[in-house]
């Protein structure tokens, strides 16, 4: 490669082929990132009251609402689970999940003005991103365990967590993460060419929650429309979030299987794009 | 010999017309469905200049070049030349159509104050936000911190949010954070323009060491006596095709103007702005009694100019206007108004006392100009840059001494009066 390069450090062509992708530049910016990350919790609370009770103060609420829109009025089945904590779950780990996707997916558009006077590694952007929601999903995450130990420690507990699952919670937010991450870059790469996407996303992260098992239980698809069961687990987040579920609030037993598709899909959605990423930003200036 | 830092080689920047500015999923579906029926695409713009060609656009034309350490090279041409295209690509925010380049090392570049600078961050963070953007390590930046502060003169400032700074500060700011990051090549495009006069001077020193410390400097400005007072090299951009690689006083002479000697200048065939030349055109210049075109000082030009009018005008002037070889405006002067008729084609020979103007080489700008009602110019031709005149220098007649050009400017007054004496 060395002897290739002829000595020189950095070659540009016209042609950039797929899969040139800068990855050794992603390593020598991490400092990038973490500055990065460190300015999104400086600034994310500026001149708000509640500052960064924010955090927490969301998704409660949303919490709340969805005991009592889903569980209360419409009366939902949770699974045997207690409905706050069944419908925190789905909350928090959805929360994560679209936040991720729907900030990165405007990566480009946004950061245009910076993107246009100075290189570094693009993927920077969208990864500070991704690591920042995790950092508050982290507090959130400490809030539901909070309310898990208190209904877990009660006499007669309506929650049972499975600690073999719960080992696999490392795995679970990188697998939200990174799915946010893929499908949110391959929608930034998109929309320097078409803007419709932009419009698309929020309006389509919403329609994604409902097909999601977030204000219900897929047990409810399953005895409904058994047939549709297979469709149904093909949506990646689904068996990640009824994991969360079964491993910190318990259920008889869970099967691995429809994870291990999510996690091959995770794969390809984020290798797709990373490679869409990379082809777009060498020349997305000349289109946006 | 140098170490040689950066090569350009053969790069062409092509850019698509009529999909410059958003576009959606419809039309590039109407533009696919009109290139399968062979018809025109009807997202594509009507261009008017000589390098749109099927609705693209050469930004750079085959353009090579080479850097070597210690080189503070001037990339002077117009607006439009291609300069920033050519920064743009070196600094690989976007690709080339066509080429190579190659870097040996690490390329910053202060395209624009403050670029990454976050409003609401202090000094302080900033400093590492746009150092970590530029490529710095944050140990390297923990190492220059106090540096950087003290060369940016805004100690007192570091823990303000920028958004309260002023846009000196922020220059500052910014050129300190780029200045320390130690690049290989350092890429300034119109930084300068900004900044009080003795920061100005701080910054041009402060790039002089870049390239005596055997780095190397890319240096844009529309300043020429920044760029003749900092740069070792030149190169000249003419739409989009590097016309020139030398010296900086050649690159300098070369935007000042096209450098025309020729006695006889066909004016019909030269480019002019838009919307001039139209009912009144200048076709032709004619020097009188002259061998070439200089001229002693305190002499004067004679010229037959020959115009055509479509349009009649009862007070018409000729009007000159004189730039230096540093491209700022020195002079100007007109004739006393004349009418013409129109559809009349008419010759008038001129005369220009050349009084007061400094020994040097000048571009002379030429218009057909009346006054308005409200006091101003009704140009009805214009041309740039007609051609050069030089006047020599003679000591015999600036009481021994030479012209200092660089120093004394263009314009040498009357002697300075003695009224008295007195000891």
């Amino acid at each position: 490669m060395q002897r290739e390069r002829g000595g020189w450090d950095t070659i540009i062509r016209p042609r950039h082929g797929w899969f040139d992708i800068d990855f050794k530049g992603l390593i020598q910016y991490r400092d990038l990132i973490w500055l990065l990350v460190k300015r999104y919790f400086t600034l994310m609370y500026r001149q708000t009251i509640l500052g960064p009770a924010w955090v927490i103060v969301q998704p409660l609420l949303t919490t709340v609402i969805f005991t009592v829109v889903f569980g209360n009025i419409a009366n939902l089945p949770t699974d045997g689970m207690p409905p706050f904590l069944f419908y925190m779950a789905g909350s928090i780990t959805w929360q994560y999940f679209s936040s991720c996707l729907t900030t990165t997916s405007n990566t480009f558009i946004q950061n245009r003005n910076l993107f246009g006077k100075v290189y570094f590694p693009r993927l920077c952007m969208p990864i500070a991103t991704v690591c920042s929601e995790l950092i508050n999903f982290f507090v959130q995450f400490a809030m539901f365990l909070i309310f898990v130990a208190f209904y877990a420690l009660r006499p007669n507990a309506a929650v049972a967590p499975n600690w073999r699952l719960i080992l696999l919670t490392p795995l679970m937010l990188m697998q939200l993460g990174l799915l946010g991450l893929g499908f949110g870059i391959i929608v930034s790469a998109l929309t320097t060419r078409y803007r419709d996407l932009a419009m698309l996303v929020s309006f389509g992260v919403q329609l994604w929650m409902y097909a999601t098992p977030v204000t219900y239980s897929s047990s409810m698809i399953a005895e409904r429309f058994p047939g549709l069961l297979g469709a149904y687990m093909l949506n990646p987040i689904t068996p990640v979030i009824e994991l969360f579920r079964a491993a910190y609030l318990g259920v008889a037993e869970y099967s691995l299987r429809y994870n291990l598709i999510s996690a091959g899909t995770t794969l390809a959605v984020l290798a797709l794009g990373v490679v869409l990423f990379s082809h777009t930003e060498k020349t997305f200036m000349d289109t946006v | 010999m140098a170490e040689r830092l950066l090569e350009v080689d053969g790069v062409s920047k092509e850019y698509r017309l009529g999909q410059l500015n958003g576009y959606t999923l419809h039309d590039d579906i109407t533009s696919w469905f009109a290139r399968l029926r062979g018809k025109e695409d009807p997202n594509s713009k009507i261009g008017t200049d000589y390098r749109q060609q099927n609705g693209t656009m050469l930004a750079l034309d085959d353009v090579s070049l080479n850097v070597d350490r210690g080189d503070a090279l001037a990339v002077i041409g117009l607006n439009g030349a291609g300069k920033s295209t050519l920064l743009k690509l070196i600094s690989r925010i976007t690709a080339p159509t066509k080429g190579e380049i190659r870097i040996r090392g690490r390329v910053a570049s202060l395209l624009e104050i403050g670029t990454g600078f976050h409003q609401d961050l202090t000094g302080r963070d900033n400093i590492y936000l746009n150092g970590a953007i530029l490529g710095m390590r944050r140990s390297e930046i923990d190492a220059k911190l106090d540096e950087i502060i003290a060369f940016s003169e805004i100690e007192k400032f570091i823990d303000t949010p920028v958004k309260r700074y002023s846009s000196g500060m922020y220059v500052k700011l910014a050129f300190a954070v780029a200045a320390h990051l130690a690049p290989d090549i350092l890429i300034c495009d119109e930084v300068l323009a900004v900044g009080d006069l003795a920061f100005q001077q701080k910054c041009l020193s402060k790039m002089r060491d870049v390239a005596s410390e055997g780095r190397a400097v890319l240096y844009v400005s529309h300043n020429m006596r920044t760029v003749s007072e900092l740069c070792n090299r030149g190169v000249y951009l003419e739409r989009g095709r590097l016309t020139y690689d030398g010296t900086t006083e050649r690159a300098i002479e070369l935007y000042g103007g096209s450098g025309i000697r020729d006695l006889d200048r066909d004016l019909d065939s030269m480019p002019r702005p838009k919307l001039r030349g139209e009912t009144m055109r200048m076709l032709r210049m004619t020097i009188r009694d002259a061998t070439g075109i200089e001229y002693p000082m305190d002499g004067a030009m004679s010229f037959t100019l020959t115009s055509v009018a479509h349009v009649p005008d009862p007070a018409l002037r000729v009007r000159i206007m004189v730039y230096s070889s540093m491209a700022a405006p020195i002079a100007m002067t007109q004739t006393e108004p004349f009418p013409v008729e129109a559809e009349e084609t008419f010759s008038v020979d001129l005369r220009m006392p050349l009084d007061g103007i400094a020994p040097g080489e000048y571009a002379v700008k030429m218009s057909l100009a009346s006054l308005t009602p409200t006091g101003k110019s009704c140009l009805y031709d214009t041309i740039v840059d007609v051609g050069h005149f030089v006047v020599t220098d003679d000591p015999a007649r600036n009481d021994g001494f030479h012209w200092q050009e660089r120093l004394w400017g263009n314009f040498r007054l009357q002697p300075l009066q003695i009224e008295g004496i007195r000891r």
